[in-house]
């Protein structure tokens, strides 16, 4: 039972760690652009995919350093063309133009991958358990999550000690007063829609090492994200890290007890979030970090 | 024309093309089925736009109060009582009950944060109508239930097997409908709703319940929704857990606003537009989705005011 449960934990926070990703780039554009990113998760399937066809050249450690910055690069040209001159406008804009792109990326990897789904293999040092007691911790699993920890944290020193952090954090604050210092915001807010898409581009090669890859596994993994977000509380950062990482643990301790409630969990624990603190864990509107 | 002859054409031209739909359609290349399609969904963008285009909140999950109606009317036919009526009530209730109670959970939430908190409930519900497959059937849907003849008493109408009155008795649920729309947007309350919209602390300011307005429109809007699922489980006999996902939402919203949300009757050609391009263009490529998504683009860049706000500004004033 112990080891059930601690399987089940693990996976839970490996689960977490892609909310935590996911949700932390999709924060980081809400809270600067107010633009509610659909496609984010159509941006997880294109880094996964460009990592799928970068790793026959380059190994799963070029893709792993290629494939992020690539999906940014996407990310960036969407902004400047699409997301732009949206700003300012009705946030419903920008919800209904990241859907329909989101509709055409998924169908365009379906166009040039194909709907079957892809294998990724990982390194073999990676693939094999620690130890046999602990079967489920794969060196893998161990990898992403350290992965993950040195972006986040990485992530959580540039926005609170380099000028471009502090300029982040302050626009999402007050970007009028920040413009009016002579900061250009425009620069500003793409290269933190390419910073949040990068998130999504690296979630995507480890979630194809992880999963394998498909054109739709983009859309289970937004939803959740989502929910990150809400029991985090909007605006903060801090919070969309708790909050994936809750809602991680929250399913897989229900996939012990009752599996077929371990994807409606995530929804109860909001729900009771919302109730109890309607902005969530910690959240303060229009505060951040 | 003065602005009330205008409007009257403009309504007797509607009413006319609706109520004649079955004689000219075979001639464009339409079918009887297809206009009940487009009435049906019209009517849950129009519902979707009560809460819109009239009180100003966004929500992207409204989707779920139709797919439930759509199931309230199938266990009603299924298990309760073969009567068509009755279906839809319960439809409708089913529908509209998930909405005032969950609506109480969302209402304090504004703009984005208000549309990301609908989306997430109504992702629960998807959930929920997917897992519980020994109710719902999970992903195959909800079958085994079928429309039941109209029953007077003195006679009855045959809406299963006849299309044409099946599309008359969808007109007549649509026109009841929209007639109770219209007349909550013409009362006070609709004022309100209205004044919301348009700048809400001014009207926090005149004392007015943001909150609990809201949360009525909110409300309503999840009723008029459940009763347009619950006609369309009559048109397909047949209900499914994608009616409540959220790209059923997104597809209600990108109706409203294609057609032109700040009008009564937008969604209504928004709808129009929407489902007969979808039928043609499925059966055109299997690449059809690109193509949707593209309309959604366009639409949002170009043509933000929808069709009919593009008509109305291309007249002079």
């Amino acid at each position: 039972m112990t080891q059930l449960l601690l399987f089940n934990v693990t996976n839970g926070l490996i689960i977490g760690v892609f909310y935590v990703l996911m949700a932390l780039g999709l924060s980081l554009i809400l809270n600067l652009s107010n633009v509610i990113n659909f496609a984010h998760g159509g941006f997880l399937v294109i880094g996964g995919y460009i990592a799928y066809s970068v790793t026959p050249y380059v190994g799963f450690w070029g893709a792993l350093l290629i494939a992020p910055p690539l999906t940014a690069l996407i990310g960036f040209i969407v902004e400047r063309i699409l997301i732009r001159p949206l700003y300012g406008r009705d946030p419903l804009y920008g919800l209904l133009l990241t859907f329909g792109l989101a509709f055409i990326i998924e169908d365009g990897t379906r166009f040039i991958w194909g709907a079957q789904g892809k294998p990724v293999t990982v390194p073999a040092v990676l693939a094999r358990p620690l130890s046999s007691e602990l079967f489920f911790i794969t060196g893998y699993r161990l990898f992403m999550v350290v992965t993950t920890i040195i972006v986040v944290a990485l992530l959580f020193a540039i926005l609170r000690y380099s000028r471009l952090g502090i300029r982040i954090r302050a626009g999402t604050l007050d970007l009028e007063t920040v413009a009016a210092m002579g900061v250009n915001i425009r620069a500003l807010r793409s290269l933190n829609f390419a910073a949040g898409v990068f998130l999504a581009g690296l979630s995507g090669v480890l979630a194809a090492g992880q999963l394998g890859l498909e054109p739709t596994m983009g859309t289970g993994l937004l939803m959740p994200s989502f929910v990150a977000i809400i029991v985090g509380g909007v605006g903060s950062l801090t919070g969309t890290l708790i909050g994936g990482l809750l809602i991680g643990v929250a399913s897989g301790v229900t996939a012990v007890f009752l599996p077929a409630a371990s994807e409606a969990v995530i929804y109860v624990l909001m729900a009771l979030i919302l109730l109890l603190r309607p902005r969530g864990l910690l959240g303060e509107e229009g505060m951040m970090t | 024309m003065s602005g009330r002859a205008r409007n009257l054409v403009v309504l007797l031209t509607i009413w006319a093309v609706l109520v004649f739909a079955p004689y000219w359609m075979p001639f464009v290349g339409g079918y009887t089925a297809l206009g009940a399609r487009v009435l049906v969904l019209a009517l849950a963008a129009m519902s979707v736009n009560f809460l819109l285009g009239f009180t100003g909140v966004l929500s992207f999950g409204h989707a779920a109060y139709f797919g439930l109606g759509a199931y309230g009317a199938g266990f009603a036919l299924k298990f309760l009582a073969p009567s068509t009526p009755l279906s839809l009530i319960c439809g409708m209730l089913l529908g509209g009950l998930a909405g005032a109670l969950l609506g109480s959970l969302i209402v304090r939430r504004r703009g984005v944060y208000f549309a990301m908190v609908t989306i997430a409930f109504g992702q629960v519900l998807y959930y929920v109508a997917f897992q519980w497959s020994s109710l719902t059937g999970g992903d195959d849907g909800l079958r085994g239930f079928s429309r039941q003849p109209l029953d007077f008493g003195f006679g009855s109408i045959d809406i299963l097997s006849n299309e044409t009155a099946f599309y008359f008795f969808v007109l007549v649920c649509f026109a009841i409908v929209v007639a109770v729309m219209g007349y909550v947007l013409q009362s006070p309350f609709g004022r309100t709703m209205i004044a919301i919209r348009e700048n809400e602390r001014r009207a926090r300011f005149l004392g007015i319940a943001i909150e609990r307005h809201i949360w009525i429109a909110f409300t309503l809007s999840c009723f008029f929704m459940g009763f347009a699922g619950a006609l369309y489980a009559l048109v397909n006999n047949f209900a499914d857990p994608r009616g409540l996902h959220y790209s059923q939402s997104g597809d209600f919203v990108m109706m409203a606003v294609m057609g032109g949300m700040r009008s009564f009757w937008g969604p209504l050609l928004g709808a129009a537009v929407f489902v007969v391009l979808q039928d043609y263009l499925s059966s055109l490529t299997v690449n059809w989705m690109s193509f949707v998504g593209l309309l959604f683009i366009l639409v949002v860049l170009f043509f933000p005011r929808g069709l009919l706000g593009f008509i109305r500004r291309q007249e002079p004033a």
